[in-house]
């Protein structure tokens, strides 16, 4: 308290002197990188796909402006709806799985007894480090439609039919959710851990005097203390998983822009943008994603804050 | 102790939580292997039943196809420029901001902070459209230069390295190298540079992990196969109407080794940079 009175008195003594005036300038200086970078790439191209949302325009010849009407023409386009569809549900299929498995792995990563624990570290967390294009590639291979693809061998053991995973409805969605599932999984398991770690043992130890078995523990200790991380993976997952464009892309290969059962909205503006030259709907469809993003966050954010509320009222 | 799974020596419970963590390592590690097995096989293997599983003769055949399809160095070459321009950049700009918003004192500090911050809730997807005909217009379709410029915007990195400045470098320091009239340039390079370089790192691995991914932005820009980083050269693997496996996972293999071997060396630094950049 007594030491910032000083600085304030200082200050007032000093008043605004040549060096308060150099270190404002530097201070600004040296934040405007990012700022006159921004300006260009972010601001004005956001700014930009606004106006563009309600014109008609090819990208050569002159602008249009249409009101409204690419909204009306994404909004009634089934492929539209089709695409929010496929992304949800990929986004379920996807991230659901992961978050869980993930807070059980790093739940038991964290356990003081646990041996080969850097192995299991490392071998869970490797498949991040390759790119969503190498994933995708592989995954495709392994879920490829032919009969004696991998995949179509193993369910093949267990009296299955073979699928043909790129053509079909469900087969599509669950190769695509697989290869994001393990793709992230370790990502996840990695932040869980370093919010276990920030848990103290005592409370544990506490717990298990009363009698708590692992599951209460878990239940009643780690879940409500890790809430902050469980919110962070929830929002990061939300945002990518409504962005979904790599995986499907690269996995459908030639037929990515023709068929329909693993079309993301992303893979649909793209569509419309660099597929079929129409700016219009392209950008207005980049907004309804922006708005889809925000809700489907917000909804998650409020789902995930009431976890464990029972137990700990913040 | 009911159902207390973890403290019995070698019960149910343990050797449960064993085979899990086995399973799961298991299936993490098998496309790896996998990839590497089908890279080294002759495209029928795919065929073959049971599943081929170990290691061909076709190693050096498949690469060879894989360079027919696409100029892999070239690819490799591009990727590795605008992974280091971009770390570089990034890295030159958070660490000039971060410095900034932590010691600097000016008007409309906390507001402009903030502003940064907020960016990252912007979908990349929302100025695609325009990004993509500012590139054109200026000329840089097929250009190196285009393909990182995106990436330049790390609102992630100042706020990581105003945290590191705060928390590392302290005002007493600052103060006594003000005295003695040091510009302020010089407190950045001579005091506060040296020591956040361990942040650097962590910083530097999250850049560059994550624009060696980058696949959307540059499928956009790059359409000269020259030009190509080696995600869309990988990418472009897969557009034949008949492809030959073999060749596909030998591209991939060879593109993903380098990267896999550094992560191998440095996996501890590797994983806490990751998690640190996360949780912050």
């Amino acid at each position: 308290m007594v030491s910032l009175d000083e600085k304030q008195q200082k200050k007032r003594r000093k008043g605004f002197s040549s060096q308060d005036m150099k270190e404002m300038l530097s201070g600004y200086l040296y934040i405007s990188p990012f700022f006159i970078i921004f300006a260009i790439i972010g601001l004005y191209p956001a700014i930009f796909s606004l106006i563009l949302a309600f014109q008609k325009w090819n990208g050569m010849g002159e602008m249009e402006f249409v009101g409204l009407n690419n909204f009306q023409v994404i909004l009634s386009d089934p492929l539209f709806w089709k695409s929010v569809y496929n992304t949800v549900i990929l986004g379920l299929m996807g991230t659901a799985p992961q978050l869980v498995i993930g807070l059980i792995l790093a739940f038991l990563l964290n356990l003081s007894y646990l041996r080969f624990k850097a192995f299991f570290r490392v071998t869970i967390f490797m498949p991040y480090i390759t790119s969503m294009v190498a994933v995708a590639l592989v995954f495709s291979v392994f879920f490829s439609n032919n009969e004696t693809a991998l995949v179509n061998y193993i369910i093949g053991l267990f009296g299955f039919d073979p699928v043909s995973w790129k053509t079909s409805e469900w087969g599509a969605k669950i190769a695509i959710s697989t290869m994001v599932f393990w793709r992230w999984l370790g990502y996840n398991t990695i932040i869980y851990l370093a919010g276990m770690q920030s848990i103290p043992n005592e409370l544990y130890e506490a717990s298990k005097i009363d009698g708590a078995s692992i599951f209460q523990q878990l239940r009643y200790i780690t879940i409500p203390l890790l809430k902050p991380f469980i919110i962070l993976t929830v929002f990061f997952s939300t945002v990518g998983a409504m962005q979904l464009f790599t995986e499907p892309t690269v996995f459908l290969g030639n037929t990515a822009f023709s068929r329909d059962e693993a079309m993301t909205v992303v893979m649909y503006l793209y569509r419309d943008a660099f597929k079929l030259s129409s700016f219009g709907t392209a950008s207005a469809a980049a907004i309804v994603l922006l708005l889809f993003i925000v809700v489907a966050s917000a909804i998650n954010m409020l789902l995930t804050k009431r976890l464990g509320r029972d137990r700990r009222e913040t | 102790m009911k159902g207390d799974v973890g403290t019995k020596k070698w019960g149910i419970g343990r050797i449960g939580m064993y085979l899990f963590l086995t399973v799961i390592s298991l299936f993490s590690l098998f496309p790896f292997y996998w990839m590497f097995v089908m890279s080294t096989r002759h495209s029928s293997a795919y065929n073959s039943i049971p599943p081929a599983m170990v290691p061909g003769d076709q190693l050096k055949e498949n690469f060879q196809k894989v360079l027919d399809m696409i100029p892999f160095f070239q690819s490799m070459f591009n990727t590795l420029i605008v992974c280091l321009t971009v770390t570089i950049v990034v890295l030159l700009i958070s660490s000039l901001a971060g410095f900034a918003f932590s010691k600097l004192k000016f008007p409309g500090k906390n507001i402009l902070f903030f502003a940064i911050l907020f960016t990252i809730i912007i979908p990349p997807q929302l100025g695609l459209i325009p990004q993509y005909l500012l590139v054109a217009k200026a000329g840089l379709l097929d250009n190196l230069f285009a393909a990182m410029v995106l990436f330049f915007l790390n609102p992630l990195g100042i706020f990581l390295m105003r945290q590191y400045v705060s928390e590392s470098v302290p005002d007493e320091l600052i103060e006594a190298a003000r005295l003695d009239g040091c510009s302020i340039f010089r407190i950045y390079r001579s005091i506060v540079l040296p020591i956040i370089l361990p942040a650097f790192a962590t910083l530097g691995i999250i850049v560059f992990t994550s624009v060696w991914g980058e696949f959307l932005w540059q499928f956009t820009v790059l359409r000269d196969p020259e030009s190509y980083t080696i995600q869309v050269a990988l990418a472009s693997l897969n557009t034949q109407f008949k492809v030959d496996f073999g060749m596909l996972l030998s591209g991939v293999f060879w593109a993903t080794i380098p990267l896999l071997i550094v992560f191998l060396l440095f996996n501890k630094l590797f994983i806490s940079s990751i998690a640190e950049g996360s949780v912050k």
